[in-house]
């Protein structure tokens, strides 16, 4: 084990979380996030192998899914990205290029990403102010990559909340972003 | 203007980079016979219409697609929303 | 004083204090300033542009010309706000503007008396000698007079958003057609947007007497948006002006939701700018009232029939104590049977037609005009011309005027729409291609009553819904009025030498108009232009038909014939900030920081924005006063021992994928298919047509995986390159690309001290040696017992240097780490600037050379260029324009005085030669003061700069004056055989 210690994308040792009116936005530094990019003429095999790997089928476009321990949701045509809890024993991308031998490109993402999980009533009225996603219509299961505060990001809707994956050097800027537009709503 | 992505549905163009001509597909051989004045062309005699135009957009702010969109540059009336990658090999591109 | 005893929408028990020009007044809840002012018995509100004319209120609504006035105080003081949808709250503060030194004594009123020289056209006629003139005379004079209130000089304290909405059907005005509409489709369970520009929904239901039904207009319009406020699919926007319609349903609209509020609640922003995507629209804009001309019609006192009508039963608000009305149409008789039935002295109706009918208690005074009017601050009398020709004189405090409606067409013609002339009505109706999607119902369709608005708003909500799949039934409304338009057209009093106004605020008379036809600006693209009619913050809602059939009759055109002009975005003026919204000061884009950021605040460290980054620039000591001994110092230590720089912000491209090889070997003009595993390459990409766009490295850290590095600045164009290659250009390689610039945090260890410090945090298993690890060797390695690293044996500052990348998490801790590690080293983090002055004495191009000018052979590459292969660019690059061997080669300079500084950006010119375009030589990109020479150092472009080595030029800047002696020579100043970094 090595003995450099994380900080989180906002710059602390432990998660910030912040709840305005009836949302709590809470950064969640645990989860990996894999690229699976499916290699030329391998997408149905991909498919397959990432059904059997997340224990659900795999994310069509535009969606989200979640399986028993992992995630995923579709990010472009042939890709993917997997979340699931950071094993530094077991590393994620390791172990889903195991399991999609040339099949696929498989990169780690999970230090380029700031992950917001957001929580409450009102996330509709929320995001009206922040990208031009339709939530209403994406309801659960929805992903998609939208700008905020002009930076690129994905948002994802499941059961829990709604999940923002930002650029992790505008952490700072996304999170006051999204505090922004909550004082302003509620 | 909204395009309507084969594969995510209506979008914003805000979400695009526009770079034109869809014609840019069709890259020359750099190594075949006379490929200079070919690529003279390629590079820079392009259409500019007044009217409908096939056009390559790039989903910057999406799924990072590369589009073909025919659109009437008068009217912005959109009238066909492809994948380039797809145009580019009924094109019979390919490596 | 002016306020009725009964009636209006507005709440008697709260009294709102306000003041306007400091003067204290009360008002009620519900009133605008407007309404409020007049039942103080405030008429005048403020002065014309151009002859600083007193002025009145015109109309009741967004389309007033006249009464603009100044709001607040402070940063959020504005100018140019119609006191008409002003909405009062208790403590507002109004001024009026355009005034010196006081509203009813104005200096600039001189103006008035010289309207004979101030004509259409004067601008170009009388500032045109003696040139000279023009810049230190007529323009500050003419700036002075010029503009409309002023603006505060302080910040504005408020915050403004931005915001995206959805909806099946959205309903612009909530007037009876747009109330019918949002009831149809929001019954249907469709999802309606309503928004409507006053703060109280109806529109004219709230401002008519007639019944709906068994209800009063008014109470019916409060019930429908009761309702539609219950329905969870619709959506009531009120307060909110639909600016504009774009391309497939997009519309902009402005929300104020706190402009009726002394300041906006902390955190809340005080307007939002909705961007609005609709599957379809109704536009149910109204009718917007038009005056008649006739000479000096410009006095306060004189309005707009409707919009008297509006004061009176909406804001129970009379304008005068005995009114007259002036008519070409029975909605003239209408404002004065209301006026009668509130018990105001109508003193005559004023028609122009002959076959007039007649008013229950009122004289109607057939085929007459108003021919003049008089009262120096606010109407006092009129004269008419009776059918017979006789003239007299009416005692009257107000007049309304009724030229007929204008529907109100302006959304309808945002995009390719050209209204058409309904000659039933008199009046434009939408035309031509409407905005995609939009139908247009109610008086905006030119069907101007209730009931037919009733009937084309629910008509054209079921067909919008027809057209999305659902069939809607109409709803039973109950009956209104359907009374049919009666009018005579007739557009201004003739016969005259007296000003009469068409356009109030821009001071455009009949008489302007005229002119322009005499001058032969007939077109009425040119009438516009020319006389300015209908180009000031109105937009000529009230005054653009007027002038156009002024024009018509003297061109013997018909209105039709002559036609409108564009119409374009904003409706009503929009606040600068709402377009900006967040995006102001600090937050104008997000700042990305780099892992190290921290640390580097702790430092101290100065920054410096690069594109969205915040970059350390250099690390002032307590010592050091000028940021050159900074920097002079970390390069001598970095050169000396050992320096530290984070350069995470460099682009990061994961190409993985069977033929990656080989795409990349088209990317890149140099050659890369056979760049073994465990190497990096330095690679230079050219655009098709040959010129350089990008450089950086490849690292191939498996058979089928490279990891690319772009400029910082072009990572986001690199990428989308890269994307169109692989997706356009040879769609079966397999090839994937992924972005990574932010999963890893990389530091550049640079200096003859850097394998030793590296080798003090690398794991041991890993050899660092010089035949274990090579120049540009790459591998993937762990640090600090375990923790996965990448590292990379290039050097930018031509020392023995390395690139380690961690994951971004550990950035941080890693580089408190190689600073501990490195203390017996005196180990100095270097930034940008010893980056930059590092890289130039080693010669290396960066932006500033990589400039979108230039081609390998000018940047000293040109061997780099494979003929073995076809890469993008190769082709054009060996066209025989760029390959002109007297062209532009990058060499280096030395001032002949080595403390003398050269100018990144100045010329280069033979000595004696004249500093002209035909003597230039080429340009200094680059520059610096080199600690390594003791010397200021530069590159640049030279013409045939390598056969000129050792040549003295000048590099000279007229910019700045400054004309330097050079020395051309190598630009690699530092160890110009690349000994230091293969050591």
């Amino acid at each position: 084990m090595h003995d450099l210690a994380p900080l989180t994308a906002l710059g602390s040792s432990a998660p910030q979380s912040d709840t305005i009116g009836p949302v709590t936005i809470t950064e969640n530094p645990d989860m990996a996030l894999v690229s699976v990019a499916a290699r030329l003429g391998q997408d149905a095999a991909c498919t397959t192998a990432l059904a059997r790997i997340l224990g659900t089928s795999a994310p069509d476009v535009a969606q989200f899914v979640q399986g028993p321990t992992l995630a995923a949701f579709w990010s472009a045509p042939h890709c993917w990205m997997v979340t699931g809890p950071d094993d530094p024993q077991s590393d994620l991308s390791t172990r889903l290029k195991a399991d999609l031998p040339h099949m696929a490109s498989v990169t780690d993402q999970s230090g380029g990403w700031v992950r917001f999980d957001m929580q409450g009533d009102g996330l509709g009225a929320l995001f009206e102010r922040l990208c031009n996603l339709d939530m209403a219509r994406m309801a659960q299961g929805g992903a998609r990559r939208t700008v905020i505060d002009h930076l690129g990001c994905f948002v994802l809707c499941h059961g829990g909340g709604v999940t923002v994956y930002g650029p992790r050097s505008g952490a700072r800027s996304l999170h006051d972003a999204l505090i922004t537009a909550a004082r302003s709503v509620f | 203007m909204i395009i309507n992505h084969p594969l995510l549905g209506p979008c914003d163009a805000q979400e695009f980079t526009y770079l034109g001509d869809a014609r840019l597909i069709d890259r020359p051989d750099g190594m075949a016979d006379g490929a200079e004045d070919v690529f003279y062309d390629y590079a820079y005699l392009r259409d500019n219409p007044a009217g409908q135009h096939r056009e390559l957009w790039f989903h910057e702010a999406g799924d990072r697609s590369w589009l073909v969109i025919t659109r009437n540059t008068l009217t912005h009336e959109i009238i066909s929303v492809e994948l380039a990658r797809d145009v580019a090999r009924k094109q019979g591109r390919s490596l | 004083m002016n306020r009725l005893s009964t009636g209006g929408q507005i709440d008697r028990t709260t009294q709102l204090r306000f003041t306007f020009d400091g003067q204290p007044y009360h008002g009620h809840a519900g009133d605008t300033l407007a309404s409020a002012l007049l039942a103080n018995g405030v008429r005048l509100m403020g002065r014309s542009f151009k002859y600083h004319r007193p002025r009145g209120v015109l109309s009741a609504g967004s389309e007033e010309p006249n009464a603009l006035v100044q709001l607040r105080k402070g940063g959020r003081q504005e100018p140019n706000t119609r006191a008409t949808v002003a909405e009062l709250f208790n403590g507002l503060e109004a001024a009026s503007q355009n005034a010196w030194p006081s509203l009813k004594l104005d200096a600039l009123a001189i103006n008035d008396r010289l309207s004979n020289f101030l004509t259409a056209g004067f601008y170009y006629k009388t500032f045109m000698w003696p040139a000279a003139f023009w810049e230190k005379l007529y323009e500050p004079i003419i700036r002075r007079a010029a503009g409309l209130g002023s603006i505060s000089t302080d910040p504005d304290p408020d915050s403004y958003d931005k915001g995206f909405l959805h909806c099946d059907l959205l309903v612009i005005g909530a007037g009876p057609a747009g109330l019918a509409a949002a009831l149809t489709a929001g019954r249907a369970g469709a999802r309606v947007i309503l928004a409507d520009e006053d703060f109280r929904m109806g529109g004219r239901l709230n401002a008519e007497t007639h019944g709906l039904g068994d209800q009063s207009c008014a109470d019916w319009a409060a019930g429908a948006v009761a309702e539609l406020a219950s329905l969870p699919n619709v959506r009531l926007l009120g307060r909110t002006t639909v600016l504009g319609a774009f391309d497939h349903g997009i519309y902009a609209a402005v929300e104020r939701v706190a402009d009726h509020l002394a300041e906006p609640a902390p955190g809340k922003p005080r307007q939002i700018l909705w961007r609005i995507y609709s599957k379809r629209a109704v536009l149910c804009a109204g009718a917007i009232d038009r005056p008649i001309s006739f000479a000096n019609n410009d006095r306060p006192g004189i309005m707009l029939a409707g919009a008297m009508r509006a004061y009176v039963n909406r804001w129970a608000v009379t304008p005068a104590q005995t009114v007259a009305i002036f008519t070409n149409n029975d909605d003239g008789h209408r404002t004065a049977r209301d006026l009668l039935a509130q018990g105001v002295d109508v003193a005559a109706i004023v028609d122009t037609r002959v076959d007039a009918p007649a008013c229950d208690g009122v004289q109607v005074l057939a085929g007459a005009q108003v021919v003049d009017s008089a009262g120096r601050l606010g109407l006092k009398s009129v004269t008419v011309r009776q059918a017979s020709g006789q003239e007299h004189r009416l005692r009257i405090g107000a007049l309304g005027v009724s030229g007929g409606w204008n529907p109100n067409v302006a959304l309808s013609s945002h995009q390719r729409g050209r209204p058409e002339w309904n000659e039933a009505i008199a009046a434009f109706v939408p035309g031509g291609i409407l905005p995609q999607g939009m139908r247009v119902a109610g008086a905006a369709a030119g069907r101007f009553s209730t009931q037919g608005a009733l009937e084309t708003g629910a008509g054209a909500a079921i067909q919008a819904l027809s057209d999305l799949g659902k069939t809607v039934q109409a709803p039973d409304f109950p009956m209104a009025e359907d009374g049919a338009t009666r009018i005579t057209p007739f557009w201004h009093v003739g016969g005259t030498k007296a000003r009469a106004w068409l356009d109030f605020q821009n001071d455009v008379t009949v008489k302007d108009v005229t002119l322009a036809h005499q001058e032969g600006f007939r077109a009425v693209e040119h009438l516009k232009r020319y006389t300015t009619l209908g180009m000031a913050t109105d937009q000529g809602k009230t005054s653009n038909l007027g002038g156009l059939a002024v024009m018509a009759e003297l061109t013997g055109q018909s209105i039709a014939q002559t036609g409108t002009t564009m119409f374009r975005p904003p409706y009503t003026p929009v606040a600068m900030g709402a377009l900006a919204g967040r995006s102001v000061g600090r937050d104008f884009r997000p700042t990305r920081l780099t892992p190290s950021h921290i640390w580097a605040v702790e430092q101290g460290a100065t920054f410096v924005e690069v594109g969205m980054w915040l970059r350390a620039q250099y690390f002032p000591r307590a010592d050091e006063s000028d940021w050159r001994q900074s920097v002079d110092r970390e390069v001598r230590a970095t050169r000396g021992s050992v320096g530290v720089c984070d350069v995470t912000t460099l682009g990061k491209i994961d190409v993985q994928g069977r033929d990656a090889a080989a795409f990349l070997n088209r990317i890149y003009c140099n050659g890369f298919a056979k760049l073994a595993v465990g190497r990096v390459r330095y690679g230079l990409m050219l655009r098709e047509d040959g010129i350089a766009m990008d450089d950086g490295t490849a690292a191939r850290m498996a058979e089928d995986h490279f990891v690319v590095t772009t400029t910082t600045a072009n990572a986001v164009s690199v990428f989308r390159h890269m994307e169109f290659a692989r997706q356009c250009l040879w769609p079966d390689m397999d090839v994937q690309l992924i972005s990574t610039t932010e999963a890893w945090a990389q530091f550049a260890v640079a200096g003859p001290k850097s394998r030793a410090l590296l080798q003090k945090i690398v794991d041991p298993e890993f050899d660092l040696s010089n035949d274990g690890f090579p120049f540009m060797a790459c591998g993937e390695i762990t640090v600090c017992g375990g923790c996965p690293a990448r590292l990379f044996r290039i050097s930018f500052s031509g020392e023995l240097a390395y690139e380690i990348a961690v994951p971004t998490r550990y950035g941080d801790a890693l580089m408190r780490r190689l600073m501990d590690a490195g203390r017996e080293f005196d180990v100095t983090p270097y930034g940008t600037e010893a980056l930059g002055v590092m890289r130039i004495e080693k010669g290396h191009a960066a932006g500033n050379e990589l400039n979108g000018q230039t081609t390998a052979l000018n940047l000293g590459m040109g061997r780099m260029v494979s003929d073995k292969k076809d890469s993008i660019g190769a082709v054009l690059s060996r066209r025989e324009g760029l390959q002109d061997e007297n062209g532009l080669r990058l060499v280096g300079f030395l001032p002949k005085n080595p403390q003398e500084r050269v100018i990144a950006g100045a010329h280069l010119l033979d000595r004696g030669a004249a500093p002209r375009a035909a003597n230039d030589l080429g340009y200094v990109t680059s520059a610096c003061y080199s600690p390594t020479l003791d010397s200021y150092i530069a590159i640049g472009f030279l013409k045939s700069g390598e056969t000129r080595l050792g040549d003295v030029v000048r590099a000279a800047s007229p910019l700045t004056g400054q004309d330097t002696e050079v020395t051309v020579v190598s630009p690699h100043f530092v160890d110009p055989k690349g000994e230091r970094l293969r050591a």
